[in-house]
């Protein structure tokens, strides 16, 4: 049941392009930040890997509006519940798929955009093995915060501040690890993952059954 | 499939702080079926809602045996996939099997609309495909929320032999409808408008769906409702209910 659930959500975000969306932007910013920047080496070597951080947690949340709201709208989520399937294994499902259709084009999106920000390889390395431990975590993230904001009117400016204190230990971690010999920082980097990956579920299921009412 | 019952004891709900209805019962068995009646804003899709479980009850219970399907007016259909695919994806999760999908398209009329992208629909094949959901799975309990909106003439006539066909296999079919209905009612509950407001948090007292206490205040609001008013306001009333099955009752 959760696998078609996933499959749907799944097939949804490629069909409608927007899986392609944080891929585009990710190579978008790694191909624009040397024009901006110029194209000295060491100074991009230092900066490329906290600007694929920034980029990546800018690439999950983009389809925050067309995560929950859509189907809360159309009445899918209605029709999941009245089958006995719980808001949180709605959301755990969601939140699964999110992942799978940001997270590996991503890392994968990660190479080509280390390359282009020249960055060395144990460098990239430490970014991609963030990257991999960060974005269920971020997935999670907007998971919870579309679930809070769904049904809520002009929601996108409070997309914004609900996102940027959970999302900034991921980021500060994540990119910490680039400075301070990566292991430590990483073990956060996936505490802080694995923290937003059981709480958005069960958070974000308490606000659609609240906005249910 | 065992049988399926349907039981609804001193129900009442709130809605936005006004008492919609309450002292609502209602015990529906295998193969019957009732109409809730009144106008607009009466809580007749609120009734429907707190009986699929997806509204919390202010008072009474809501018990049931067997699944619901619940067809509103959303067709919680996905709008980008065509109309079996939509379908196919609730079959899944219903159990059924892909064969029912179009023998349920063919039974309303649709099995050409097999192949058309939901947003091309209109709003009367899209209520006919949103049906289509309803029929294709297994639940024996059908709620259906003014299931004539949209549908021609002919359409509405064939809902009514599919409503009596689900009835003949064991089928409950309860439907929220200000208009008559294609299909005979063993029992109509009719809701009226209700100006009563509760005062006060309406969630400090609130039980949950299977909690059977009412608020100590109930049984006299619920009194309070038809007869304290002048003008006739009575919270809803009964027909007289058929031979083999047990009616609503006014409380």
């Amino acid at each position: 049941m959760i696998g078609n659930l996933i499959l749907r959500d799944l097939g949804r975000a490629f069909r409608s392009g927007s899986a392609w969306m944080p891929l585009a932007f990710l190579l978008l910013i790694a191909a624009l930040f040397p024009f901006a920047v110029g194209p000295n080496a060491t100074l991009l070597n230092q900066t490329g890997g906290g600007l694929l951080w920034i980029a990546a947690l800018l690439a999950s949340l983009m389809p925050i509006d067309r995560l929950i709201e859509p189907d809360r709208e159309s009445g899918v989520i209605d029709q999941l519940v009245l089958r006995d399937h719980g808001e949180g294994t709605i959301l755990l499902a969601k939140q699964v798929a999110h992942w799978l259709s940001f997270g590996p084009p991503l890392l994968i999106a990660a190479l080509p955009a280390g390359a282009l920000l020249r960055l060395e390889m144990d460098t990239l390395g430490t970014v991609i093995l963030g990257l991999a431990l960060g974005t269920p975590g971020l997935a999670a993230l907007a998971i919870l915060v579309a679930a809070l904001t769904a049904g809520l009117r002009g929601s996108s400016a409070l997309t914004g501040l609900l996102v940027l204190p959970l999302a900034v230990p991921i980021l500060i971690f994540g990119a910490g690890a680039l400075h301070f010999g990566g292991g430590n920082a990483l073990k956060l980097v996936a505490a802080c993952s694995l923290l937003l990956c059981v709480i958005a579920p069960i958070a974000g299921g308490a606000a659609l059954r609240a906005g249910r009412e | 499939m065992t049988a399926a019952t349907l039981s609804l004891r001193g129900l009442a709900c709130v809605r936005g702080g006004r008492l919609l209805f309450s002292g609502l019962n209602l015990d529906l068995r295998a193969g019957g079926s009732a109409q809730i009646a009144g106008p607009n804003g009466v809580g007749k899709s609120s009734l429907l809602r707190i009986v699929a479980g997806l509204l919390r009850p202010y008072a009474g219970t809501a018990e049931r045996s067997g699944a619901v399907a619940l067809t509103d007016e959303l067709d919680a259909l996905d709008r980008d996939r065509t109309v079996r695919d939509a379908l196919t994806f609730w079959a899944r999760m219903d159990e059924a099997s892909p064969r029912a999908i179009d023998a349920a398209l063919d039974d309303l009329g649709i099995p050409h609309l097999a192949d058309v992208p939901v947003r091309m629909l209109s709003t009367g094949q899209r209520k006919r495909a949103a049906l289509a959901r309803t029929l294709a799975g297994n639940a024996p309990i059908w709620l259906l929320d003014e299931p004539a909106n949209g549908l021609d003439v002919q359409a509405a006539m064939t809902l009514g032999n599919l409503v009596e066909r689900h009835q003949e296999q064991g089928g409950i079919v309860l439907a929220a409808s200000h208009t008559p209905l294609a299909w005979t009612q063993d029992i109509t509950l009719t809701l009226a408008a209700s100006t009563d407001y509760i005062s006060g948090d309406e969630d400090s007292d609130q039980p949950g769906l299977s909690g059977a206490a009412s608020p100590p205040d109930e049984s006299t609001r619920t009194g309070s409702v038809g007869s304290s008013d002048a003008a006739p306001a009575r919270p809803h009333d009964v027909s007289p209910p058929p031979a083999g099955e047990t009616g609503g009752r006014s409380a």
